[in-house]
This record gives structure tokens, C-alpha cells and sequence, in this order.
């Protein structure tokens, strides 16, 4: 029971992580209609930026607030030099262009970098483990994940909600020639929401750095899971992108942690091992592709055109 | 086809040439290093060929199309691991599977559109891939080692690399041929047509879903064809085969050599490859070249290098 | 009534709570063109909807020729006589002219799975289509893109598909749209050589091409026809006058 909880909350915070990918990505997509491949590459370079940084200031906090900065800075520039010309254009072309920037970042990296990767200690408060439950001890900083993550959430609500620049994003989310027409200075906008976008990705991956290694590719593989929960949540919506990104998160930790177990029960020790192990990987393709076939257009399509 | 010398039909005309030269000139300069690769070059050209038939000519853009390379291989190397080295029950097996998983996946798939279905046939993919990856007596991660090439009785020799490199060209042309041929029929004007415009072809009076799915079912059945070849090539198969990144290789090829050309799929194959084969001896970052190259192509060239070659008269 | 080609009776739609389509019921002559006219907002698209199959009705039934199709397909209608053309111009807009006809041709030829044969120069389909352009006066314009053809033409090329499918009932959703006045005019000719040889159903704003084809009017009010008749008793209907032809008379294109 406590190991379910354990994984519930590993879920929980897989979950985080993946909203913060994927609500830059709806967002994105439902506004400017462009397929990134390369987002996965933002996540990646503000984890490498977080470790960087961190080690050059000697201090965590540091570290992730300039890898923060440098990730906006270098997603906004790539909108003004590449992305901007994109718009408009076939999904295909977006990617063409994107796959090659993704090819682009991870070889920069490995120049830059070396191809070993890096490693992000933690502040050692944040090492321990708290006894959350009688018995149940968890991670401080899994913790902090989920509570920081929550904020931004929050925070990026609010944006959307509350404030004029969150007005015009659902607006242009559901109708962009309207926006356009409406004389709000477009490119602004939409450099704005892909510095966001980019942002958003990059304080995941720096997030996420303390508890993976740092490495080249490490984009690409969280890079579908968020694909797919942006396809599940509906694209444009943030709201479905939460909800999605939770369910895609419990579903793959607690398919992991559980169906090699279950297996176990009907098939021999080696045939659930790695039977078991496929399954897992697969739950959440399977998920989506049961969303999909029920409703085709995702659970919370913010697009009405 | 029109018989005037234009630039297009003098393009592929040489690269005809070259690719039938190739052996002569990798005897003559004992370089079986160069057949080698343009061995894989014609298999992947068959692939992206494949991937041109459902995304240039029908619009749908399935983002899982390595999967098939997949299967086929693990069609041939499954079988010889049993012991049957046939060819002429390994590879029906691999064109059978590849159909059938096809069927289902478009079945499913086909109801949904844009980045959705590129989406789910992206999921599909996935899951075979990691199927493949559990598959512990097949290899499992590290893939499995084929030691006999397909047999085929005394028909055709595949330990003679001479004789599997034309046979691949040989497979190709046919391909080409087949493509355009049925590109041009009625079956290819409901596809193409359902890719202009879906909703007017269905108040026309086509039931359009159940000409989708065939068209998805022919490419994918020409993919294993690919993936049984591939093994055969390489003498190993692995899931790496069927990342979704070899998936992009696959539209990158598509796109890049024009998705509406006969010869597109196999000049962007050739462009594809031979570039990140120079590349990746002139320097250890060829990606860096790569990469700013397709963004760039991508921007600005439209249609591809076909684009290049001339205006086309309708898509 | 053994002439009676399309019959709709009680049809009635709710979106929500918005009735678009209150109980209409409607008679299809053999052989005349009934107008449908309304304002906007009346519920013209949802009742074309319901006609083409791509809407279904919450109550009521539509039979063709004595067959209810209520709930037939889309693809299926065209293949039973029932032909559309669209308001919002719908065309493959990288084919030709002729190629876009023949397609439609090709859709009644039997199935389409064939592999082999060019089809770009089947003659069983290019005649029939050539001949179909021809009768819309665009004959001389049958090689060129779609895209680049001009409004009025891509308005003719729209007639020419559904003609082509050989309909006993050629379903026109406001083909004067966007017209300018000398199109409107050639238009409203190529109706009127159509009349008779096949049934239509006009969908339509402009009361010039209204009054000078329809041989019945039928007014469209909030999903409701309110009046039903030959256009002379339509131009008299006080209730009519009222409703609709008072407020902006020939306005024509909302």
C-alpha cells in the first residue's frame, strides 16, 4: 500500500513535469499551428545550462535561475531567426525544419559539451527524505518538484486567465486570423508564447536534472510522451494538457512499477520480466490511442476552426 | 510522360546510370565500400518510395513508417533464428506482417486527421518498438545477428553482394514503376483527390476511408519488402531500426527529394545519406551541417529538390 | 404523389437550445425548380444538411423517389441521384477544371480499385465530364487549374460536378453568391437550360435569379417555412412581405 503511494507520487510528479512540456507545446501548436520537434531540444539545453551554471556559481538556485534566463533568451532568438518563417506553412515543412534543429542542438551540445554528460548535485538539505506517511519516507526534492511545478501551474493559469496577454493567447489558440485582424502585433505575440513555450521546457529539464543524468537525446525520449499528452488534453488547451499530463503520468509510472508484478502472477519469472517490461513502456500509447479512437480530437480541443 | 529532354527526366536518367555503375566501378577500384552503402541507399529509397505513396500523393503523414523496416527485418531474423532460411516463406512473411500490422494501425488511424494521426501512427510505431525491445529471445535490445541470408534455391545468390545490390536496384525500378502506375489510375486519383479536398470527394460519392486504408496497406506491405532486404543487407536487425527518428529519416527522405516526383524518394534518399556519409568523414559534427541544411530546405525550397528541377504541370 | 421526387416531412433540429430546423415539410416536384428563400440565420445550411446526410435530424424523414434516406450516408446520396453544390466553394484546387469533373464522373463508374490503367486519359470518364463543362459554358476552360479560375467560373465548375454525377436531383446552396452582375447573369441562363431536364432545389438570396427561374418558392423563417407557393402568390404573402422580403428587397448576398 505505502508503495503505491510512493508511486502515486512519483506519477504526481512525472505528471508535473510532463504538463510543463506539454503546456508549452499546446500553446504553441494552438496558436501559431507549428509542430516542434525541437522542444525537446529546450528541455535538454536547460538542463545542460542548470548543470553549467550551477557548478560555475557553486549554488543550485543560481544555477537554475540563469539556465532559466539563457533558455528564454535562446528560444526567443531561435523564433526570430528560424521558427517565425515557418508559420503559415505545411506541417510537413515544420518537421522537416524542426527534426533538423533537433538533429542541430543535440550535435552542438555534444560539441560544447562532450557527449558524456553532466551531473547536477543538489543542495544537500534537499538529498534527505521526509516520512511523509507512518513508514512512507519520500525524496524532499521529488517533493519540491511537485510543489513547484504546482505554482508555475498556477502562475501560468492565472496568465492565461486573468491578464490581457493570457486573453489574446486563448484567443489566438481558438481563431488567429481574428487576432490578427484585430491589429495586435502578432509576431510579438507569438515570439512572446514560444520564449514561454521554451521557458516552460527548459525549467523542466533543469527540474528534472538532479534525478536523471544530463545527456544528449534525453529530449527526445520525454519529447513523446508530451506529444502525447498534448494529443490526449486536445491541443490549444492548457487545461487538457494538466489533465492529460497526470494521466499519462500515473499511467506509465504505475504500469512500470506494477505490470511486470501482475505478470508475474500468471507467467514464468523471464517471459513477465521483459513481456512486462514492453507492456509498461507501451501504456501510454496504448492510452492514447484509446482517447483518440473515442474522441478523436482529444479530451479538451480548444481549436474551433 | 513527356519525351522532351528536361532537365528532371536528364537528372534521373544519370542517376540511373550511376546507380547501375556502381558495382563496375567498385570492382574496378576494389572499393566495396561504396557498394555498401549505396546498397542501403536503394532499400531506404524503397522505403521512403513506400512513405511518398500514403504522404505525398494521400496526405497522410505517418510518423511510425519504420516500424515496418522492423518488422520485416524481425520477419526474416525470426525466422532464420527458427532455422527456416527460405526466402520464399521469410519474405511473404515480412510483406504479410507488415500489411497486417498496417491494416490495423490505419483502421484505427485513419479516422483521425493532421497532427493526430500523425500522432497515433507515431504511438503505434512506438509500441512495436518496444515489443521488439522485450522480444529477450530475439535479441531483446541488442537486436539479433542473422547469419544465412534469405535462400532462395539456386534463383539467386544473396551472399553475392553484386547480385543483392542489383536485385535491390532491380526491386526499386519496379517500385518506382508500380508507384507511378498506380498514382495515375483511378485508385490514384480517389487517393490524390482525397488528399485535396476529403469532404468534396466524399459528397461525390467516394467512400473514401476504405481507399485510404488500402493505399496504407500497399505502402506498408512495400516497407517490409524494404525491411526483409535491410536485414539481408546488414545481416543484424535491432529495434533501433524502429526509433521514431528513423521514422523522421524516412520523411526527411520523402520530403527532400520531392514528394511528388517519381524519383523524389530516391534522390532524397540518395541526397539524405551520401551527405551524412561525406559529412561524418569531413568532420565529427556532420549534424551541425545537417541540421541547418533541412531548416534551410525546408524554408525555402518548396516541393523539394524535385522543386528545383522545374515546375511540375498538377499535383 | 407518384411526382413528388424529394419529400421532407417534419424535419426538425436542435442545436442546444436553438431550433434550427422546425418541422419543415416540403414537396420535390418531377421536373421544376423550387426556390428556398429566407434571411439569414433562417436555418438554410442545417436543412442542407439534413438533406446531404451530414447532418442528422432529431425527428422527421426525407424520401427520395418513395425511399427513405434519412439516415443514409454522405458518399451514398450522390450515388442514389441526390447532387450538391456547395456555397463555399469546394474544389480540388490543384486538378484541372476537367479533372475535377471527371472525378466526379469517375465517382458513378463503378468502383475505383483500379491499379493499372491511366485514368488521365480514360475517355469513359473525360467525355462525360467534357460534355458537363460544355453545358456550364465552360468548355474552353477545361485545362485550367481550379485555382486559377475566377469566382463566377469556380461557381460553374461547382454546377458542372454535381451535373456530372447524372442527379435526378441537383441540390444548388446559393450558387449566386459572390457574383458579380454580368456572372449572375450568364449563371441564371445556364439554370435556366437546365430546368427540366433535372430537378433542383435552389438555395438562394438573390430574388432577381429567384424570381426568374423558380416555379415554386418556399420561405425559410427561424427553421420554419411559413409560406409555400408559385411566385406570384409568394410577392403577395402579406406575412411573407413582412417577415422577409420587406426588410431589404433584392439585397441579394446578405
Amino acid at each position: 500500500m505505502l508503495y503505491f503511494i510512493e508511486q502515486l507520487l512519483n506519477g504526481i510528479q512525472l505528471g508535473m513535469l510532463l504538463f510543463l512540456l506539454a503546456a508549452g507545446l499546446t500553446l504553441i501548436f494552438g496558436i501559431m499551428d507549428l509542430v516542434n520537434l525541437a522542444h525537446g531540444s529546450l528541455y535538454m539545453i536547460g538542463a545542460y545550462f542548470a548543470a553549467t551554471f550551477a557548478a560555475w556559481t557553486d549554488s543550485f538556485v543560481l544555477g537554475a535561475i540563469l539556465a532559466l534566463i539563457a533558455t528564454l533568451i535562446v528560444g526567443m532568438a531561435l523564433e526570430v531567426i528560424a521558427i517565425r518563417r515557418l508559420y503559415g506553412r505545411d506541417h510537413l515543412d515544420h518537421v522537416l525544419a524542426t527534426f533538423g534543429l533537433l538533429l542541430f542542438f543535440n550535435e552542438l551540445v555534444r560539441l560544447i559539451w562532450g557527449p558524456a554528460g553532466l551531473t547536477l548535485s543538489l543542495p544537500s538539505e534537499m538529498l534527505n527524505a521526509v516520512q511523509i506517511l507512518p513508514g512512507l519516507y519520500y525524496p524532499v526534492y521529488r517533493l519540491v518538484i511537485i510543489g513547484v511545478t504546482l505554482t508555475v501551474g498556477a502562475l501560468l493559469y492565472a496568465l492565461i486567465m486573468r491578464t490581457r496577454l493570457g486573453m489574446l493567447i486563448r484567443a489566438g489558440a481558438s481563431n488567429r486570423e481574428m487576432v490578427g485582424a484585430l491589429g495586435i502585433n502578432i509576431k510579438l505575440l507569438y515570439t512572446l508564447v514560444f520564449g514561454l513555450g521554451a521557458a516552460l521546457a527548459g525549467f523542466a529539464g533543469l527540474m528534472q536534472a538532479p534525478i536523471l543524468t544530463v545527456q544528449i537525446g534525453m529530449g527526445e525520449n520525454i519529447l513523446i510522451a508530451a506529444f502525447v499528452v498534448v494529443t490526449i488534453g486536445g491541443i490549444g488547451s492548457i487545461r487538457g494538457a494538466f489533465v492529460a499530463a497526470m494521466l499519462v503520468g500515473l499511467v506509465d509510472t504505475i504500469g512500470r512499477a506494477f505490470v511486470p508484478d501482475l505478470l508475474h502472477t500468471y507467467l514464468s519469472e523471464s517471459a513477465s520480466s521483459s513481456l512486462g517490461r514492453a507492456l509498461s513502456s507501451m501504456s501510454i500509447y496504448v492510452l492514447m490511442a484509446l482517447v483518440l479512437i473515442v474522441r478523436p480530437e482529444g479530451l479538451f480541443p480548444a481549436a474551433s476552426r | 510522360m513527356s519525351h522532351s529532354l528536361t532537365p528532371r527526366l536528364a537528372v534521373n536518367v544519370v542517376l540511373l546510370l550511376i546507380l547501375g555503375l556502381v558495382p563496375v566501378y567498385a570492382a574496378l577500384t576494389d572499393n566495396t565500400f561504396v557498394m555498401t552503402l549505396f546498397t542501403r541507399v536503394i532499400i531506404l529509397a524503397i522505403a521512403a518510395l513506400s512513405l511518398n505513396l500514403i504522404m505525398g500523393f494521400g496526405g497522410m503523414v505517418s510518423f511510425g513508417h519504420a516500424a515496418y523496416l522492423g518488422i520485416g527485418g524481425y520477419a526474416v531474423g525470426i525466422l532464420s533464428k527458427e532455422g527456416i532460411d527460405s526466402g520464399f516463406v521469410q519474405w511473404p512473411v515480412a510483406i504479410g506482417a507488415s500489411a497486417l500490422f498496417a491494416l490495423v494501425v490505419g483502421t484505427l488511424s485513419l479516422r483521425t486527421r493532421g497532427v493526430y494521426f500523425i500522432m497515433i501512427t507515431l504511438a503505434f510505431a512506438q509500441m512495436v518498438y518496444y515489443i521488439a525491445i522485450g522480444l529477450d529471445r530475439y535479441g531483446g535490445d541488442d537486436g539479433l545477428t542473422i547469419y544465412h541470408q534469405s535462400q532462395f534455391g539456386g534463383l539467386v545468390n544473396l551472399n553475392n553482394k553484386t547480385v543483392f545490390y542489383y536485385l535491390c536496384l532491380v526491386l526499386l525500378l519496379a517500385g518506382i514503376y508500380a508507384v507511378w502506375r498506380i498514382v495515375n489510375s483511378r485508385f490514384g486519383l480517389v487517393i490524390r483527390g482525397a488528399r485535396s479536398n476529403e469532404g468534396r470527394m466524399r459528397a461525390i460519392g467516394f467512400p473514401t476511408f476504405r481507399y485510404k486504408l488500402t493505399c496504407f496497406v500497399i505502402a506498408g506491405a512495400m516497407c517490409g519488402l524494404a525491411g526483409a532486404l535491410l536485414a539481408n543487407h546488414t545481416n543484424y536487425i535491432s529495434p533501433a531500426i524502429m526509433e521514431w527518428t528513423r521514422s523522421g529519416d524516412l520523411i526527411v527522405m520523402a520530403v527532400l527529394g520531392g514528394m511528388r516526383a517519381a524519383f523524389g524518394p530516391l534522390i532524397g534518399a540518395m541526397t539524405f545519406l551520401l551527405l551524412e556519409d561525406w559529412l561524418s568523414r569531413v568532420t565529427d559534427y556532420p549534424n551541425l551541417i545537417i541540421g541547418p541544411v533541412l531548416l534551410i530546405v525546408a524554408i525555402y525550397i518548396n516541393g523539394g529538390i524535385d522543386g528545383l528541377l522545374g515546375r511540375r504541370r498538377h499535383g | 404523389m407518384a411526382d413528388a421526387l424529394l419529400e421532407i416531412e417534419d424535419l426538425t433540429k436542435r442545436f442546444g437550445g436553438v431550433i434550427a430546423s422546425d418541422r419543415i415539410s416540403l414537396t420535390l416536384k418531377r421536373g421544376e425548380l423550387h426556390a428556398i428563400i429566407g434571411p439569414n440565420g433562417a436555418g438554410k445550411t442545417t436543412l442542407i444538411g439534413q438533406l446531404t446526410g451530414e447532418i442528422a435530424p432529431d425527428a422527421g424523414s426525407v424520401r427520395f423517389d418513395g425511399q427513405d434516406i434519412t439516415a443514409l450516408p454522405v458518399y451514398r446520396r450522390s450515388a442514389i441521384g441526390l447532387a450538391r453544390s456547395f456555397q463555399i466553394t469546394s474544389l480540388f484546387l490543384d486538378f484541372t477544371a476537367l479533372d475535377n469533373v471527371a472525378l466526379a464522373v469517375q465517382a458513378h463508374a463503378g468502383h475505383s480499385f483500379r491499379f493499372w490503367r491511366n485514368a488521365g486519359s480514360d475517355d469513359e470518364l473525360r467525355e462525360p465530364a467534357r460534355a458537363a463543362l460544355v453545358n456550364v459554358g465552360l468548355g474552353a476552360r477545361a485545362d485550367v487549374l481550379a485555382a486559377d479560375l475566377s469566382h463566377g467560373e469556380r461557381r460553374q465548375l461547382e454546377i458542372a460536378m454535381a451535373l456530372a454525377t447524372k442527379p435526378r436531383v441537383l441540390l444548388l446552396d446559393e450558387p449566386m453568391a459572390g457574383m458579380g452582375p454580368e456572372e449572375s447573369v450568364r449563371l441564371i441562363e445556364i439554370l435556366r437550360r437546365l430546368k427540366g431536364g433535372v430537378t433542383i432545389l435552389l438555395i438562394e438570396h438573390d430574388m432577381d435569379a429567384v424570381f426568374a427561374l423558380a416555379e415554386r418558392i418556399s420561405v425559410l423563417v427561424y427553421g420554419r417555412i411559413i409560406a409555400s407557393g408559385d411566385p406570384a402568390a409568394i410577392r403577395a404573402d402579406p406575412v411573407v412581405r413582412q417577415a422577409y422580403l420587406g426588410e431589404g428587397k433584392g439585397a441579394g448576398g446578405g
